[in-house]
């Protein structure tokens, strides 16, 4: 096993390598633009393509014409220039297109600022594009979870022909960590519905529109029933000291990282703590949530929203359980006492649920 | 006069019946004496001349031609509104050897996707884009188009384009040709069956061109649109004729034939996967065995001006730690105030998984100057270390509870002439008084890190200057 130091945003690209991606479109934005200028740097030498576009409106269709034609693409990017994607991930999603994306939130609304937040939670995971879709959303917390889920992030947006969304911050996009390249590599296969311009997939359409209702019945069913396949196949998610818990942390990201360090030191006062960590946010991991729940545990939400993700936490608790929501906003991180002050607050009853 | 009315052409490339759009079907979704049928038949003639029918892939827009696909038995990609440049960006940088063809209408191209032609055509993207330029927007119902003409009534026009509510016609074919990278730009016409024939030839030059992989084609046609002109379709000829022709000039804009640098070949090769890992393993660090015994963590804060590498001095730290088997995080104090005001980083160590990167109580701070010793003196733990670069701080601490370091590491390394340099003389000293890292581990690690070669070994002299002045001062 062979270490190499590097920030979340270089493991992204290599985990792209990795994971057989062949074409990156890219616009800049702090603090996702070392993804892009890593790509810059990576794919040419491994005979792969980038190329910056004129803006995320492009950079989405082009990766929605790669896609088209069978390729591995990808991009990366931050809050407005998602934001500006909406259309074209929803287009993807019509059109039934494997796509990655990665997300390195940063503070809004509006131009907002380039600290970390989690508020893009609900454009990425509840869909800020048009129409009943989904988006299968991985939350990294570490270097090597950044190279690991980008680079599955390939294979799973193939297999069920979706897009991907690596849901990340800009603490764990810069934050430099030991990071193992060891593992698979992955190449993408050929695709029976794509557009190769060859006799064999002469007859392929891609298209999303469905004039008559009944074929677009008959395709938004059909939607609905890969996400139905997805969660039931994808939810993913770490525990850490929760079986034993009166009272569990639900973070993911950077909110993980401090929260784990929280846990560490209830757990040296005798606090019963314990850490609930989604890897996927969709699927969101709300069966396990609820057998928490169902036992009565406090859950503490924290993340860096007012409250986006604890909203999924409430839904899968269904009013089981007390739940507390640790918001913070602004590109401001808590600080580990911070936590540890809210979960004692919780347990003597004095945080509102 | 050529008619669209009848049911679709002949052409090999278009399906016997358009099953896409219905059992049996055979006609078209178009309008009687649309423009969109005839221009569609002269790009399937091109197609099936040229023998390209399997490689050719058309995009279809949003707008009238959305349903381009029910009758081009090639393969097929619907795109977003405006947006079929990108689209075929996308496709070009795929597939080497499919003819792209791109199909926009007024809406679409001049309106909503203005950016994206006009950067595909910058970029020279070998494809050939057909612009119907209908002076309206035909789907939507009849509302007003980048192109309408002045005094023109549409929906949203309804007294007629005012050049100051609405502005004025916009000439896409002039827009293009003024860009340096596209070979082959026109405008043509259906008003007249000899206009018809011109068009047909624009058509078969464009995909030409592409076939011969000279770059971006551009060819604007401009196009009846009976229905929403409100108009018959011989009536809807003439004002092509009497009023669109005399905003849009017909004409060869640009033509290339000769002498156009052809693209490099635009296919990937992408390296084996044993080519690709040694690539992204070199200066990789072997798993170092960690110790049977659990290390203690240490946390680290290093604070100075930008520009003095206080963020390559936690990389360093990093480095050393993890070559030592331990876990590492690094994390930068990032913007605004990176440029050129303080900057300062955090390093953690530790053999358990590390939870928060964010140091609030370091066990040690190496202050590269004197704000960062005001800034985190404080924050020390007691019983801490603080170490300080007295060439450029001149204040002592005041905290009475930790170990006291100064080391002129500016001066050392302006004398060793790598002024960039003070930084690893701060680390060596950091290491050499905490006995945290081995100093051979520093060593080896330095060459990891150190982006400029050229200067690897004055930056290992200064280890050793630096572990010389420590021991000269009796420090160590
Ligand atoms: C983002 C978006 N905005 C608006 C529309 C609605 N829309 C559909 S077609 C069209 C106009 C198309 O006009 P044009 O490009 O001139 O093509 P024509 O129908 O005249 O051939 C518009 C505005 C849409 N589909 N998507
Ligand atoms: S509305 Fe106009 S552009 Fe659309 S099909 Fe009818 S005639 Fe053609």
């Amino acid at each position: 096993m062979a270490y190499r130091l590097m920030k979340g945003n270089e493991a992204a690209v290599i985990g792209a390598l990795l994971g057989g991606c062949t074409h990156f479109f890219g616009y800049p934005i702090t603090p996702a633009s070392e993804i892009a200028q890593g790509a810059a740097y990576w794919f040419p030498l491994s005979g792969r393509m980038f190329m910056q576009s004129e803006s995320e409106v492009s950079v989405i269709n082009m990766v929605y014409g790669a896609a088209s034609a069978g390729a591995r693409a990808m991009t990366a990017s931050s809050g407005p220039g998602i934001a500006l994607m909406s259309e074209g991930i929803s287009y993807l999603a019509g059109a039934r297109l494997p796509a990655v994306i990665i997300d390195m939130q940063r503070s809004g609304p509006g131009l907002g600022n380039i600290w970390p937040e989690q508020s893009d939670y609900n454009m990425v995971v509840k869909g800020g594009g048009h129409g009943d879709y989904r988006n299968i959303v991985f939350t990294p917390y570490s270097g090597q979870e950044m190279l690991e889920m980008t680079r599955d992030a390939f294979e799973i947006a193939d297999t069920y022909r979706m897009t991907v969304f690596i849901l990340s911050d800009a603490y764990i996009g810069q934050m430099m960590e030991q990071v193992s390249i060891d593992g698979p590599v992955f190449h993408g296969k050929r695709k029976d519905w794509a557009v190769y311009g060859d006799a064999q997939s002469r007859n392929n359409l891609i298209t999303s529109i469905h004039m008559n209702t009944h074929l677009q019945k008959e395709h938004n069913d059909l939607l609905q029933s890969v996400y139905k396949q997805v969660s039931a196949d994808l939810v993913d998610y770490e525990t850490i000291d929760t079986d034993d818990a009166d009272i569990v942390m639900v973070a993911y990201g950077i909110c993980a990282r401090i929260g784990l360090s929280a846990i560490r030191v209830l757990r040296e006062q005798g606090v019963k703590a314990g850490l609930f960590r989604p890897k996927t946010v969709w699927p969101f991991p709300a069966c396990a949530i609820g057998d928490l729940a169902a036992r009565k545990t406090k859950l503490l939400v924290v993340e860096l929203s007012s409250g986006m993700m604890a909203d999924d936490v409430e839904l899968a608790v269904k009013g089981r359980t007390e739940v507390a929501r640790f918001g913070m906003v602004g590109g401001v991180t808590p600080k580990v006492e911070e936590l540890v002050q809210a979960v004692t607050d919780m347990i003597r009853g004095g945080r509102d649920a | 006069m050529p008619d669209t009315n009848e049911k679709f052409g002949r052409s090999s490339v278009f399906y016997d019946t358009f099953e896409r759009r219905g059992a049996e079907e055979k006609s078209t979704h178009y309008c009687p004496g649309c423009g969109h049928g005839t221009v569609q038949k002269m790009i399937a003639a091109a197609i099936e001349e040229f023998g390209i029918q399997d490689r050719t892939i058309f995009l279809s827009p949003v707008g009238c031609s959305v349903f381009a696909y029910y009758y081009f038995d090639t393969g097929n990609i619907q795109c977003s509104h405006g947006r079929s440049p990108a689209v075929a960006t996308g496709v070009r940088r795929t597939l080497r050897d499919a003819v792209i063809i791109g199909y926009q209408g007024d809406g679409d191209l001049a309106g909503i996707g203005l950016a994206e032609i006009i950067h595909a055509a910058s970029r020279g993207e070998n494809y050939s884009v057909f612009f119907i330029n209908n002076a309206i927007y035909g789907m939507t119902g009849g509302q007003m188009a980048p192109t309408t003409l002045l005094g023109q009534r549409t929906l949203t026009s309804p007294n007629g384009r005012d050049q100051f509510n609405d502005g004025r016609p916009i000439g896409m074919a002039e827009l293009i040709s003024v860009l340096p990278a596209p070979v082959y730009v026109e405008r043509c016409s259906l008003s007249t069956p000899k206009q018809v024939l011109k068009t047909r030839l624009a058509v078969r030059k464009a995909l030409r061109y592409q076939i011969e992989r000279k770059g971006f084609s551009f060819v604007e046609i401009l196009s009846p649109c009976p229905t929403n002109w409100g108009m018959t379709p011989i009536q809807a000829r003439t004002w092509v004729t009497e009023h669109l022709e005399t905003v849009f000039k017909l004409g060869r804009l640009k033509d290339y034939d000769e002498d156009v640098p052809v693209p490099a070949d635009p296919v990937l090769h992408p390296i084996d996967d044993q080519q690709m890992l040694t690539l992204l393993t070199a200066g990789g660090i072997p798993t170092v065995k960690t110790s049977v015994e659990k290390r203690p963590s240490r946390s680290f804060k290093i604070g100075g001006f930008g520009g003095q590498g206080v963020l390559s001095a936690g990389e360093l730290m990093a480095a050393c730690a993890l070559s030592e088997g331990y876990r590492v995080s690094w994390l930068p104090s990032y913007g605004p105030e990176m440029r050129g005001g303080s900057a300062n980083a955090s390093v953690i160590c530790s053999d358990d998984p590390i939870g928060s990167p964010v140091v609030d109580t370091p066990d040690v701070l190496l202050a590269m100057n004197g704000p960062a010793l005001d800034a985190f003196e404080h924050t020390v733990a007691p019983g801490g270390v603080i170490l300080v670069n007295s060439s450029v701080v001149n204040q002592k601490t005041r905290r009475t509870d930790v170990s006291y370091y100064a080391v002129p590491a500016t001066e050392m390394a302006k004398e060793a002439q790598l002024i960039s340099a003070a930084n690893v003389v701060m680390v060596s000293a950091c290491l050499a008084v905490t006995g945290f890292l081995s100093i051979q581990t520093l060593r080896e690690s330095i060459p990891r890190v150190l982006r400029k070669k050229a200067f690897l070994e004055r930056n290992l002299g200064l280890v050793d200057a630096t572990i010389t002045y420590l021991q000269q001062q009796e420090i160590i």
